[in-house]
């Protein structure tokens, strides 16, 4: 591991090294968008960097549909358990841990630490399973604001996301809009279009029409629905990607030549099942209806008749939205829906459509023009940061 | 910084922002189209408080636009500003890009739609030097238009007196008018003798 003054001295990018996730407990009760109340519950979380004595540059970080708390480094016994935004956080990376304080959350309802289906219901002593509560968006940003308070942080530098993420980014600036300066908004949108509703719905199918699935009470079949995962995660890594990647990934390439059977013989056709079969390996399959329900129920202006403006109107913080100009599931239309909003009520916005060619997932890849937007973002922010300690 | 978002001309000290930042009210909303680092704005927000948006097309730009604490949205002007809504803005800028934009007319017409005033600057083909080259029997090159004609993204040149006469058929007011040369304001035959137009201009009806 190298230590955070080697790379402030040697400019170079690092990784923020062995990292140990943490858990905290909640005893006041939570409240729930679906009437519902959880007595208590448990956010499993990381953190990065050193909080700073004005507790002015905490950043958190919402992870999407599958990701977890483990953003950055790797476990002590697991060294190949690299986080899943490792190429964004660490030192000297453009959210840089040597100067800020980064924390990372497991949302409520997943299944990485954080209360949800596989973890024990307090009232019965038996995993929750099926009985866990749907949570939404907003429940997710009440959770975290709750770890943000035990946390001792009474405002971020900022909240950032991806995807499902920067939704969470959105709903933070709307609910607590005295709670961040600044939020990035990358590859997202503010709801699913019924395209993205429909491809949901079928990779639920999947799942619920897995015979394993047992009502979601699997687990006291000691079985899982495999099968369906399987088959959501085929489908929804096909809208990760664009499709001249895969083309040029795959194209038409076979494996064996053609045996006029239905086993794997194109290349795609392997690559698709490799996919599924790690994710029904890890994932949970109640987690992932319930995320993918968080994702469909998501519209902050359905309160406002559709009016996304007047949705946005609460909202104080300074924006960064970026887009990518291939991801056909969160285009660049709904980022700029977004950039609109926020320029109807007058809010600092920047916005930068990245030409990259991965996809929905290129919000994963260390694409240079993304991340130098990233970088030069945070620096004003960390300017801003030195300025007013400086001042005050 | 990579040459990508030099602005279609090339100057090196933009003396032309004291004189727009003459035009913008302390306080006002402004739009800039083809706003490169942003430092048009920056220098507006420190000189009159102005706050608003920079459009720029490259993302060298915007890096620059957002180090530069401007906001900055990454878009195409060819595509409109179907952004933003009606009169949102006190004041839209168009400087020194003109001259490299397709549909010109619809873009200055929009200016007018999201904003109360445009400012608009240009380099003057009509500058003698230009007139002198053309002579010669040679496409003009310039410090104001450096470019050769296999390689310019200039396409829409015009003259003072040309845009005298446009702003004029289109029924548009002009409020104000400088011709530059050498960074210093040229009365005498301005389209002759003036390197840089600006304009300050309305709706003839408001």
């Amino acid at each position: 591991m190298v230590s955070p003054l080697a790379t402030r001295m040697d400019g170079v990018a690092h990784s923020v090294g062995a990292v140990t996730p943490q858990c905290a407990r909640f005893t006041t009760p939570l409240p729930l968008a679906c009437s519902a109340t959880l007595d208590s519950f448990e956010l499993a979380y990381e953190t990065y960097g050193t909080l700073n004595s004005e507790r002015s540059n905490a950043v958190l970080i919402c992870h999407a549909l599958n990701a977890s708390h483990h953003v950055a480094g790797y476990y002590e016994d697991e060294p190949d358990n690299v986080g899943w935004w490792d190429n964004m956080v660490g030192p000297g990376k453009p959210l840089d841990t040597t100067r800020f304080f980064v924390v990372s959350v497991n949302n409520l309802g997943s299944c990485f630490g954080s209360s949800g289906p596989v973890s024990i219901n307090p009232a019965t002593g038996q995993p929750w399973g099926a009985d866990f509560p749907l949570v939404t968006v907003e429940d997710w940003v009440d959770a975290q604001a709750r770890l943000a308070d035990y946390l001792g942080v009474s405002r971020w530098a900022a909240v950032m996301g991806g995807s499902l993420g920067g939704m969470q980014t959105l709903c933070w600036a709307i609910r607590y809009p005295m709670r961040l300066m600044h939020g990035l908004v990358i590859a997202s949108a503010p709801k699913l279009s019924a395209e993205n509703i429909a491809f949901n719905e079928v990779a639920r199918q999947a799942i619920l029409s897995d015979p394993d699935f047992f009502d979601g009470h699997y687990a006291r079949y000691d079985t899982r629905p495999r099968r369906g995962l399987r088959v959501a995660r085929m489908l929804g890594h096909i809208t990760y990607l664009s499709g001249e990647q895969m083309e040029e990934k795959f194209g038409r390439q076979l494996r064996e030549g053609l045996k006029f059977s239905f086993a794997p013989e194109f290349q795609i056709e392997s690559y698709l099942r490799h996919q599924g079969e790690k994710f029904a390996g890890y994932f949970d399959a109640n987690t992932y209806l319930r995320i993918t329900k968080a994702l469909d129920y998501f519209d902050p202006a359905a309160a406002h008749n559709g009016d996304l403006t007047k949705a946005m109107e609460d909202a104080r913080c300074a924006f960064l939205v970026i887009s990518f100009t291939t991801d056909w599931r969160f285009p660049s239309e709904r980022s700029r829906e977004i950039v609109r909003a926020l320029i109807d009520n007058r809010r600092d916005v920047s916005y930068a459509e990245i030409d990259a060619p991965n996809g929905h997932d290129a919000f994963l890849h260390d694409d240079v023009q993304y991340h130098a937007t990233v970088r030069t973002y945070y620096d004003r922010i960390a300017a801003d940061l030195s300025e007013r300690e400086a001042t005050s | 910084m990579s040459n990508d978002f030099k602005n279609a001309t090339t100057t090196k000290v933009r003396s032309d922002f004291s004189l727009i930042a003459d035009w913008v009210m302390p306080g006002a909303r402004v739009l800039d189209l083809g706003c490169s680092d942003g430092n048009l704005l920056a220098y507006l927000r420190r000189s009159r408080q102005a706050t608003g948006y920079g459009i720029e097309i490259s993302i060298e730009g915007v890096k620059a636009s957002i180090a530069n604490r401007v906001n900055v949205l990454q878009r195409d002007l060819e595509g409109g500003l179907a952004d933003f809504s009606d009169g949102s803005f006190d004041c839209v800028i168009l400087s020194q890009t003109l001259q490299a934009m397709h549909r010109l007319e619809a873009l200055i017409e929009s200016m007018l739609r999201v904003g109360r005033e445009a400012i608009v600057t240009f380099p003057n083909f009509g500058h003698w030097s230009h007139r002198w080259q053309i002579l010669r029997g040679r496409m003009p090159v310039s410090e104001s238009l450096p470019y050769q004609w296999y390689n310019t993204p200039n396409i829409h040149l015009c003259t003072v007196q040309d845009f005298d006469y446009f702003l004029t058929k289109r029924g548009y007011r002009i409020l104000a008018r400088q011709v530059l040369a050498d960074d210093e304001p040229v009365t005498f035959l301005p389209n002759v003798f003036g390197q840089l137009a600006l304009y300050r201009f309305k709706k003839g009806d408001s």
